[in-house]
């Protein structure tokens, strides 16, 4: 900022503090830190939630207390099925999302790179993408049958399109006069892709990965709610055979937490990678 | 004879009989009949108003535009493309926000075939450079943490470290403040006086070209061509508030605003 904007912004804030009425000295202002501010709404639910609950006007069949949801966990965990099906459910996640995401870089990067795979594949990708992709559950569950195939083939799905779009139009949108820095110092092809290009669309490559993490978690729902002898949405659906809402809502909670974890996981590693770069 | 007899390197001839972009309504012709010869170590301003061609002549220089009719000679070879032969800095910085100060001056010679510098001797440069620039204090820092000043400093280094004949900028101070622009001028003589390298800069500042230039040559457009050559034997450093300087600057203004005025090359 130069010295005369400063000073006009002091004219201002002199300006304007004549014109603002001072608040009285005398009345004690609560100061709530903002990050708090985020917190209070969720928290009186809760509480509220939990008086509504031990007062019994919530019907403890529909709504139970988030003290027995959060006992059910508890109880779960005790007995070792929120490890088991919790890994089962992450294991899922973590083939499947391995498989679209790595199918997603190379087709993204073929067809970011090279115009004439551009222009063989995209048509037909984006045609396929323009399918919700649960819409082929009846067609997977018909060829691959009701075990894991199918289940990881729906997943691996849901996080190759974010990869595949992100890192495809990345690599189309590399800052022409970079490319020329490039092509002045005569870099190889093969230095233009890793000294260029790879930095370069690191950051919407790490975008697209995490919104197909986000799918994968959204996929492996749907997939096991379909039918499923062991993992998280199992136990929803056994949760909504036997009448037991504790158990559909630890599952939510579960199927939360894990997101968020594998998501915080993913941005840390971008973090990292991105380092000391501006934005 | 297309190579300097006194055997220093960085001569350049420039000899285009047309170029010609392709436009909605057919060809644009952007430059005709440029013939241009430039010493070893000589330094040469182009300037003109924008759409003179200017850019587009140092272009072909760099190796950036290859579809002309013509040829642009190095020391009596065709050149073919870019090299490292060739430093070019643009009016932007183009440096890669990932890397620091160091790695972006260390990129210049990121092309150079490994066994042709080795890596000791490609720090040392890259030092050097650095130095040179005035900017030991900031090797570790990102692009994002330097002024627009600092940013051209990296850029000019990195177009050095490969040891280039020739230096090709590009209104390179043309974003900067006025200021910071006289400032890096001066830097500029000095970074030239240490390297010897033939320099040839592209301006619209005709301040600029006569406070820097052995000889300015004067641009017009529509189709760009060469409208006159000014040599300016003022010695260095120059005051821009001198009579004869003034008188220059009077001159290749006259050249560019006044329809069919000849400037006078000073004694």
């Amino acid at each position: 900022m130069s010295t005369a904007e400063q000073n006009q912004r002091l004219i201002w804030k002199e300006a304007s503090a004549e014109l603002t009425p001072k608040a009285p000295d005398n009345i004690r202002r609560i100061h709530i830190p903002d990050r708090l501010l985020g917190w209070i709404i969720p928290a009186s639910v809760l509480l509220v939630w939990e008086l509504l609950a031990r007062l019994g006007m919530l019907p403890s069949n529909w709504l139970p207390a988030p003290t027995v949801v959060g006992r059910t966990i508890y109880e779960l965990a005790v007995a070792g099925d929120l490890l088991k099906h919790a890994g089962t459910t992450t294991a899922r996640v973590a083939v499947g999302f391995l498989l679209g995401a790595g199918a997603g870089t190379v087709l993204g990067g073929l067809t970011g790179y090279l115009p004439m795979a551009r222009k063989l594949f995209d048509p037909s990708l984006q045609a396929l993408r323009s399918v919700p992709s649960i819409a082929w559950i009846p067609l997977f569950l018909l060829w691959l049958g009701i075990q894991e195939t199918s289940k990881i083939t729906l997943i691996a799905l849901g996080a190759f399109f974010p990869v595949y779009l992100n890192l495809s139009v990345a690599i189309l949108h590399v800052d022409a006069k970079l490319l020329e820095v490039g092509k002045l110092y005569r870099l190889s092809s093969f230095q233009m892709v890793r000294r260029l290009i790879l930095p370069a669309v690191l950051p919407e490559y790490i975008v697209g990965l995490r919104s197909g993490l986000g799918l994968a978690w959204m996929f492996v729902v749907a997939a096991e709610l379909l039918g499923a002898s062991s993992g998280i949405g199992y136990l929803m659906v056994d949760g909504e055979m036997t009448g037991r809402a504790s158990i559909i809502l630890a599952s939510v909670i579960l199927f939360a937490t894990l997101g968020k974890a594998t998501d915080w996981m993913m941005s840390a590693v971008g973090r990292k990678l991105l380092g000391h770069r501006a934005r | 004879m297309l190579t300097d007899v006194s055997g220093q390197a960085g001569a350049v001839v420039i000899r285009i009989a047309k170029k010609t972009f392709a436009g909605s309504q057919g060809e644009i012709l952007a430059l005709r009949d440029i013939f241009l010869s430039i010493s070893p170590g000589e330094f040469v301003c182009m300037v003109g108003g924008s759409g003179c061609g200017k850019t587009t002549l140092l272009r072909i220089v760099a190796g950036l535009e290859t579809e002309y009719e013509g040829g642009v000679f190095l020391d009596g070879k065709k050149l073919t493309g870019t090299g490292l032969d060739r430093g070019v800095v643009f009016q932007e910085h183009r440096l890669l926000s990932w890397l620091t100060v160091h790695d972006n001056v260390g990129f210049g010679l990121a092309g150079l075939p490994r066994q042709e510098r080795s890596r000791e001797e490609r720090s040392k440069d890259i030092r050097h450079y650095i130095d040179l620039v005035g900017l030991d204090r900031f090797e570790s820092e990102y692009p994002h943490q330097l002024s627009g000043g600092m940013s051209q400093r990296v850029a000019i280094a990195r177009a050095l470290v490969g040891r280039p004949e020739v230096l090709l900028l590009d209104e390179p101070f043309a974003s900067l403040d006025a200021l910071t622009r006289m400032r890096m001028q001066q830097e500029i003589l000095r970074i030239w006086e240490a390297e010897r390298t033939t320099v040839v800069l592209v301006t619209h500042d005709i301040e600029e070209a006569v406070y820097l230039a052995d000889r300015v040559v004067i641009m017009s457009p529509q189709p760009g061509t060469i409208r006159n050559i000014l040599p300016v034997s003022l010695p260095r450093p120059r005051d821009r508030t001198d009579r004869e300087f003034v008188r220059v600057r009077k001159s290749i203004h006259d050249e560019l605003f006044v329809p069919g005025g000849t400037g006078t090359p000073c004694h």
